[in-house]
């Protein structure tokens, strides 16, 4: 069975943080829920973990001791080495402690040689990674990460995809949140979030896909149709009619795609 | 004397057994955005802190406008720290009156979503405006060299292309910009990158630049779990994109004695993410 929202709406304090979301999260796959800062990322973390309750709508989820949550940047204990924040999660899952399975994180991970190291010694990279293979080690029905990869390094952020990827591999529900839109291309559902609802959803390509209308770069500001800078040039968007004249036509990326549905969803408004 | 607003010579800063910064170069012309790109930790902010002179470097020097960082070099520098320097317990209309005085300036004209703001405590409003207001506050006294760490941090795409029209509004007007960022994507808004990693200047120049010869193999797995698994058992960084696998700056020739005859391989240009794991793991 699949988890997720369907419609859900979630109000904190008097406000909506969340508005008529659909979400899937299945077994063996990544999910990927990508927006700014207040777009709703930790909202939908904490609904679908079940710490904050929908207002309207179904939230679907295994039982809460299936269920792995790292929250934004507290996941890991600082003071405690890697070896005993494994340890930790292993007592309190009433797992046995220093398993194979420990083991094989260590080894999954690369954190091998830092077994003895304290957590708040590690870099941000190796410290993410122990919050990875924590959320890995009772080996839950859904796991759900917030913003595992704010601030590292590139390299350091293909690894911790990479392990979201071996979790699902295992057979794990994967969620989890960035800011980073290119990190589309590492999961395998995409849902763009921007003020709490939902602006795209499908695959990287299918979100390409869906993009409506022409358009072009213009080494000026064009008057007449919606534009945004790209370095020294700017992107001309025709939803409708043809392209300015001297635009020249272009694919557009996702990052384009996401600025025209956030224009178009501005101007409806 | 040089003709750099900014210029950092081979500075570096230790923090007792980190050193955060190691011998980085860098120069800030008039009209020009220099992008400093790096993860956290890699030692933006440290860099910055020495630049503006908050910070004393161990070794190397500073040079604001030709000289070394005084009360007076401040004066024409428009800073906007991560935290964007408000006064939260102040009215937006408040900070903005209070850097125009301490600049002895005008306060700037609050418009667009500003302008119904005016009279709200900052602690009240939305991080976006928030960010405006920062923004038009280190611009109010019209500097020569802007300084921005991490303008668009959490911000959305459209969010960020609208401060990106306002830092190129700032250089088009001939300012010199300095911004850092921990977003790739950001680069091609600078005309010049600095990337720092480990607190080291590992490549400079344009996009175009650090590109150039820069390739990755492109593998089309048959078996992707199979080919994943040998590929990394190697040694090789392998960066899964949809339905192929990435290996940046390796050779085509080593991938085929790991995968085999029936795997399709090409070589395509990096991304300038690829680009950068390289440069890191080269250097």
């Amino acid at each position: 069975m699949s988890f997720g929202f369907d419609g859900v709406t979630v109000e904190l304090g008097g406000k909506t943080a969340i508005e008529d979301v659909d979400l899937e999260v299945e077994p063996g796959a990544v999910t990927a829920v990508i927006g700014a800062d207040g777009a709703g990322k930790t909202t939908t973390s904490r609904t679908l973990v079940g710490l904050l309750s929908p207002s309207q709508g179904t939230v679907r989820r295994p039982r809460t001791d299936a269920i792995s949550y790292q929250p934004e940047a507290a996941g890991t204990w600082r003071d405690l080495t890697v070896t005993e924040n494994l340890a930790f999660v292993a007592r309190a899952h009433r797992l046995a402690v220093g398993s194979d399975r420990h083991w094989e994180l260590l080894e999954l991970t690369g954190l091998g040689p830092a077994a003895d190291r304290l957590a708040g010694d590690l870099s941000g990279g190796m410290r993410q990674k122990l919050a990875v293979a924590m959320a890995m080690l009772p080996r839950p029905e859904m796991t759900v990460l917030d913003e595992p990869t704010t601030g590292l390094d590139p390299m350091s952020r293909a690894e911790v995809w990479r392990l979201l990827a071996r979790a699902a591999g295992e057979g794990t529900a994967v969620l989890a949140t960035t800011t980073y839109l290119n990190e589309a291309e590492r999961a395998s559902h995409v849902v763009v979030l921007d003020n709490g609802r939902v602006l795209a959803a499908g695959t990287a390509q299918s979100i390409r896909a869906s993009f409506r209308g022409s358009l072009g770069v213009s080494a000026t500001r064009p008057v007449s149709a919606p534009a945004w800078r790209r370095g020294n040039v700017w992107r001309v968007w025709a939803p409708d009619g043809p392209l300015p004249s001297g635009a020249q036509m272009v694919a557009p990326d996702l990052e384009d795609v996401v600025i025209a549905a956030a224009l178009a969803r501005r101007g409806a408004s | 004397m040089s003709g750099y607003l900014a210029e950092t010579r081979v500075v570096s800063r230790r923090f007792v057994d980190n050193l955060a910064v190691d011998g980085v170069s860098i120069s800030v012309s008039a009209g020009e955005i220099v992008g400093l790109v790096g993860a956290n930790g890699a030692g933006k902010t440290t860099f910055i802190r020495m630049l503006l002179g908050l910070l004393r470097p161990d070794q190397g020097q500073v040079m604001l406008f030709g000289e070394a960082p005084t009360r007076t070099t401040r004066r024409r520098i428009g800073y906007l720290p991560q935290s964007l320097g408000l006064y939260e317990d102040l009215t937006v209309r408040q900070n903005l009156d209070f850097t125009a005085r301490v600049f002895g300036v005008e306060p700037p004209l609050l418009d667009g979503d500003l302008a119904s703001v005016g009279d709200r405590l900052v602690a009240d409003l939305p991080l976006g405006l928030r960010r405006r207001a920062g923004f038009l506050a280190a611009l109010s006294h019209g500097p020569d060299l802007l300084v921005l760490d991490e303008p668009t941090s959490g911000v959305g795409p459209l969010g960020r292309a609208d401060l990106w029209e306002t830092i190129h509004g700032a250089a088009d007007a001939g300012a010199g910009v300095l911004v850092t960022t921990h977003h790739m994507d950001e680069a091609e808004q600078c005309d010049r990158l600095v990337l720092l990693s480990a607190g080291r200047a590992v490549a400079m120049g344009t996009v175009e630049e650090i590109l150039a010869g820069k390739v990755t193999v492109e593998v089309t797995p048959v078996d992707t779990a199979a080919d994943l698994t040998a590929l990394e058992s190697a040694g090789f960084p392998v960066l899964p994109t949809g339905a192929h696998l990435r290996l940046p700056g390796v050779s085509m020739a080593s991938v085929r004695t790991i995968v085999g005859d029936d795997v399709g391989l090409v070589e395509s240009r990096s991304s300038l993410e690829e680009a950068f794991m390289t440069l890191a793991r080269d250097s």
